[in-house]
């Protein structure tokens, strides 16, 4: 009875081909993570041993004796990249070092060591904070005005709504530096250059395609006879879409929200060109740490794991959406 | 919405005003609800979107210079135009922007079809490595040049010894060598966004019904037959997806790839958009950049109307 | 469990802007200086500790790198934005922020307080503060004098075997090279060698194309070799000056240089580029700033007796590339008069003094004109040689144009082996042509 058995199918794939499919995929996942953890762990190097060639694989707690000349694989973690990270330092002769009071605390004790002092804090934490002040905000707008957009959208008739439908996709095409222009002088007119207010206007109208697109698939899902049985039972119109279609797209909105805060969280053309200091975000600041000198790697893996970490606990919260988050709505598993 | 009575009504008391308005939206009809609704995400997408379009397309007329702003803006017709289209440098900017773009459309295809092929055999733990592969796409384009540029470092990168590792190359530049270049940029969108075409071409294949491999089987067609007549045509659509949005989002690309190379080494690796950025806001020639601008946006635009088609194909399937 | 989250971030959002608004709300007798971030600048962030502590006022710091210090602070001046108070802005922005209303003008400011000019070095006055160039009309005060100078591994250069191999094969000493012909021989002959067990290269020099970096590495060459901007007696005549015979001679022998003598992978670099591979053993020699040469001297791995420095080479004439920036205070800042303190604060012959120690480069006479000035540092007297004859770049209105045409078309050439010295020039000077045209000086 050999020939009943259906081992070439595709519908239900052998456990060979099973094995050889899941093979491959680990390794290229494996080899797709590695530059993250690599560039993760490079923000517990020292900045010696993050340029050392061949490259030093594996870390340790304890402390690495090395022999000059002589490769080891090991080096120990420090915490010299976070520190180097969140502050600004000044290389001064031992004399002028000597003069000083002696170290207060354990990350004044590790720049002296390197024959620096602490000038002050670096504006990191101020970037990340504005980061998350401008992409929880437009975040907040963006779902806001999208959600009743898309239930606008849904619901009703709308004259030229396929024309304005797509008219409002086609906003995420423009090439982000042809945009910035003329936002830049419009910006310069009304003082929005460089404020968070800007920027969140800036990001929730670039997040309004993504939006309504999405949540309009969401709502698009929600029966209108729950609506209809509660206009029925004397709600009203809004009250109904308060009370019956909001909580019902909750994990919609849910999952809208990660996805436009994941834009507005990567967002790094408008940043670069449309502020300055103040509202500054972290992406086009992580890149000019290492512009200070001294091969500052480990300051900038300390600072792409900070900003990272986010992203990637939003994607795994976000993968079932992801589909649908990255086809408008167009697609859903 | 003519709620006539509150108006005449000039009830003194502030809580009662507002409860009346509170009814008043209440009850408001479907017509006005619409227009309410949908109303604010217009008026922010003519602010922000339209209105700045019709500047630019003005702009683009004009001799303007956002860095001297008391000068007399004078109109010089298509003079703009003309320049950007007789430039050889502009030229050679596209030409760079069209190796990118189709060499990252390819291998993205390639990698991300056949990744979804072998994550679509279902095997144990298949849902979480998609996860997994999934990451790059969605972290910071510009974080992720800065740490390829440490990966890329000639003398003490990764990537240096990793290929050392095969044999003697000595130190591997893949941002600053001539050659090189051009294909660094590849690989790393190409390692960033493989993954997107995966996730759609998944998508693609699980809609396909099992009877047709069913049927076929009967037919007892071989396995090349299978894929050729019955995956391919099916999740050509959702390919088709997914292959325009890499399109239109690398031939605007900015963040990549002005964090990786800046466009050096020469002008080797000097997309439109990065060519754009120097023009618009270092040199500060923002008519003449807002032609190259439009000239952009007009390309992207009508990929888009494309891809919006596509788009309705595949979901009414 | 997404409901649950985004409720709770909505919270995190809203506590986080709300805290954010208080912060500002509390600082009110704050500065805000803004330059690039670099070795001087955290020496003045030491500096100003004084004026705070004199006056009450907070001082805050805006440090971008140099790669991006022009982008990032030409954005900031054209969008009008507030953000500096203070801006220690490169020579070449005086003519575009002083015609166009970025920058306060001093004179009536130096007058009421009694700051001297002439107190500053007439050189650095000139190519840091004023705008017509020739004219009394003051935008800044010098703050940082600067020129391109050479820094070489003074323990290399004094090994017997290799001193004796130099001999052997180019039959003059192994000392710091005079003129660009040395240089190239010194470069050619330590790449290659090992030294402690490392392979090492000739020198590091400046490649980068995004900001200056070529365009202020190959005019040190360009400068020695006889390039002229214009015809000395009729302005913006460049056709003959910029594409002379003897530029291409130079751009040439800067890419020879490049080919021959630098480290792999040296296709993009700026000071901290050079700065990094000199210190990590790499290169025999570097070009740089004098403002870095303070925390070479000091530096733990090649500082004290390891380091020696030279001015820029010649090789028709003696000339350096002018670096350095003056103080400015921003036109569109609300804190004026807070920032003027910190100017007439910084004019001060003391201050200026201790900004020398600390690393920072004084114009003050009291400082440079001191007798014992050369000795109080190994580089002390070769900076007051390359003050003596340093050449700027364009410092039009229109420099940043001027700037990025000068990097493409050297870079194209240079590093990217697109076409010749004199295609490169030629298509130099069309450019430029084009600029003056559309800006009507032509």
């Amino acid at each position: 009875m050999k020939g009943l058995s259906t081992s070439h199918s595709v519908v239900a794939p052998t456990a060979w081909s099973k094995r050889f499919a899941a093979l491959v995929v680990v390794f290229y996942a494996v080899v797709a993570l590695v530059p993250i953890v690599w560039i993760m762990l490079t923000g517990f190097k020292s900045p010696a041993d993050s340029i050392s060639y061949p490259p030093k694989f594996i870390p340790t707690l304890s402390e690495v004796e090395e022999k000059p000349g002589e490769y080891s694989p090991y080096y120990q973690m420090t915490l010299e990249g976070y520190v180097n990270l969140f502050t600004s330092r000044s290389r001064q002769s031992k004399e002028y070092l000597d003069s000083l009071p002696p170290p207060e605390t354990w990350y004044d004790e590790l720049v002296r060591s390197r024959q620096m002092v602490i000038t002050g804090a670096s504006n990191f934490s101020q970037r990340y904070g504005n980061s998350l002040i401008i992409g929880f905000g437009s975040t907040f707008m963006a779902i806001f005005l999208g959600t009743l957009a898309a239930y606008g959208f849904s619901r009703f008739k709308v004259p030229l709504k396929d024309d304005l439908l797509f008219f409002i996709l086609s906003t995420r095409m423009m090439p982000p530096i042809a945009a910035a222009i003329p936002i830049f002088l419009m910006f310069r007119a009304t003082g929005l250059a460089d404020t968070h207010a800007g920027m969140v206007l800036l990001y929730t109208a670039v997040n309004m395609g993504l939006a309504v697109w999405l949540l309009h698939s969401f709502i698009d899902e929600i029966p209108r006879e729950y609506e209809e049985a509660a206009m029925i039972d004397g709600y009203t119109r809004l009250q109904a879409f308060i009370k019956v279609v909001l909580p019902q797209a909750t994990t919609g909105i849910a999952a809208t929200a990660m996805l436009c805060l994941v834009f507005a969280w990567n967002e790094y053309a408008f940043a670069l060109l449309l502020t300055s200091g103040s509202a500054q975000t972290a992406p086009p600041f992580i890149p000019t740490i290492i512009g200070e000198g001294g091969l500052d790697w480990p300051a900038v893996g300390a600072g792409t794991t900070l900003f990272l970490i986010p992203v990637m606990v939003f994607t795994i919260l976000v993968r079932k959406h992801l589909l649908r988050g990255i086809t408008f709505g167009a697609l859903r598993k | 919405m003519q709620d006539s009575s509150t108006i005449e009504a000039q009830a003194p008391v502030t809580q009662k005003r507002s409860r009346s308005l509170i009814n008043k939206l209440m009850n408001m009809s479907d017509r006005s609800m619409a227009w309410l609704f949908i109303g604010p995400t217009v008026v922010i997408l003519l602010l922000i979107n339209i209105f700045p379009l019709l500047w630019t397309i003005y702009l683009s007329f004009t001799n303007y210079r956002a860095n001297q702003p008391t000068r007399d803006i004078e109109w010089v017709g298509l003079r703009n135009y003309e320049r950007l289209l007789n430039s050889e440098d502009i030229w050679g900017y596209l030409q760079v922007t069209a190796h990118f773009v189709c060499w990252t459309m390819i291998l993205q295809t390639i990698i991300g079809f056949g990744l979804a092929l072998l994550l679509n055999r279902n095997f144990k733990g298949s849902s979480f490595f998609s996860t997994v592969i999934l990451i790059p796409m969605m972290l910071s384009p510009a974080v992720v040049g800065v740490f390829w540029t440490y990966l890329f470092q000639p003398q003490t990168g990764i990537m240096t010894y990793i290929i050392n590792f095969f044999g003697n190359f000595g130190p591997v530049d893949f941002i600053g060598n001539v050659d090189l270049a051009p294909w660094g940029i590849v690989l790393v969108d190409t390692w960033m966004w493989s993954p997107y075409v995966m996730l759609i071409c998944l998508a693609g294949l699980k809609s396909i019904p099992p009877s047709l491999y069913e049927a076929a089987e009967v037919d007892r067609a071989s396995t090349f037959r299978k894929f050729w007549s019955i995956t391919l045509p099916m999740v050509l659509p959702f390919l088709l997806l997914a292959v325009l949005f890499r399109f239109i989002e690398n031939f605007k690309m900015f963040d990549l790839v002005n964090e990786l190379t800046s466009g050096g080494p020469g002008s080797i690796t000097e997309l439109a958009s990065i060519n754009l950025k120097r023009e618009a806001f270092e040199k500060w020639r923002t008519g003449y950049s807002s032609a190259f601008a439009i000239i952009l946006f007009v390309t992207v635009f009508g990929a888009g109307n494309i891809f919006v088609k596509v788009l309705n194909r595949v979901k009414n399937r | 469990m997404l409901q649950h989250l985004s409720r709770t971030l909505a919270t995190v959002a809203l506590t986080a802007s709300i805290g954010v608004s208080a912060a500002k709300a509390s600082a009110a007798d704050q500065l805000t200086l803004c330059w690039a971030a670099w070795d001087p600048a955290n020496a003045l962030v030491e500096l100003s500790k004084d004026f705070t502590n004199k006056t009450g006022i907070e001082m805050k710091f805006e440090f971008v790198p140099w790669t991006n210090f022009a982008d990032r602070f030409q954005n900031e001046l054209n969008s009008q934005g507030k953000l500096c108070d203070l801006m220690i802005g490169d020579s070449q922005w005086i003519g575009g922020s002083a015609t166009y209303g970025h920058y306060v003008k001093l004179n009536d400011f130096f007058q009421k307080e009694g700051i001297d000019i002439n107190n500053f070095l007439p050189a650095t006055v000139e190519a840091y503060s004023t705008w017509p160039k020739g004219s009394q009309n003051y935008w800044a005060l010098p703050a940082m004098g600067d020129a391109l100078g050479w820094v070489y591994r003074k323990d290399w250069f004094a090994r017997p075997e290799l001193r004796k191999a130099f001999k052997a094969e180019y039959g003059r000493e192994l000392t710091p090279p005079k003129t660009w012909d040395e240089l190239k021989d010194v470069a050619t002959f330590f790449t290659g060698k090992e030294i402690d067990g490392k392979k090492v290269y000739g020198a590091a020099i400046y490649t980068e194309r995004g900001s200056e970096g070529i365009t202020m590495g190959a005019t040190a060459a360009l400068y020695s070799w006889g390039f002229e901007y214009q015809n000395p007696n009729k302005p913006y005549d460049m056709v003959g000056y910029v594409n002379s015979p003897q530029a291409a001679e130079g751009l040439k022998f800067y890419k020879e240089l490049y080919k021959c003598c630098t480290p792999p992978g040296h296709s993009d670099a700026y000071m901290v580029a050079n700065l990094d591979a000199y210190k990590s053993g790499q290169v025999a020699m570097q070009m740089n700033w004098f403002a870095f040469f303070p925390g070479i001297a000091k530096d733990p791995q090649v500082g004290g007796e390891k380091s020696g420095f030279f001015v820029n080479p010649s090789e028709n004439i003696a000339a350096s590339t002018l670096g350095g920036q003056g103080i400015s205070v921003v036109s569109y800042s609300d804190k004026k008069d807070l920032a003027l303190k910190y100017i007439k604060w910084f004019a001060d012959a003391n201050v200026q003094k201790k900004w020398w120690s600390l690393g920072g480069y004084s114009c003050h006479k009291a400082v440079l004109e001191d007798p014992n000035f050369k000795n109080t540092a190994p580089f002390a007297g070769d900076f007051l040689q390359a003050m003596s004859g340093v050449k700027d770049f364009w410092q039009e209105p229109t420099y940043a144009e001027l700037l990025q045409s000068m990097q493409k078309r050297l870079h194209d050439y240079v590093v990217a082996d697109q076409g010749t010295a004199e295609q490169a020039l030629d298509k130099l000077v069309k450019d430029w042509i084009q600029v003056f045209e559309d800006d009507g000086k032509l």
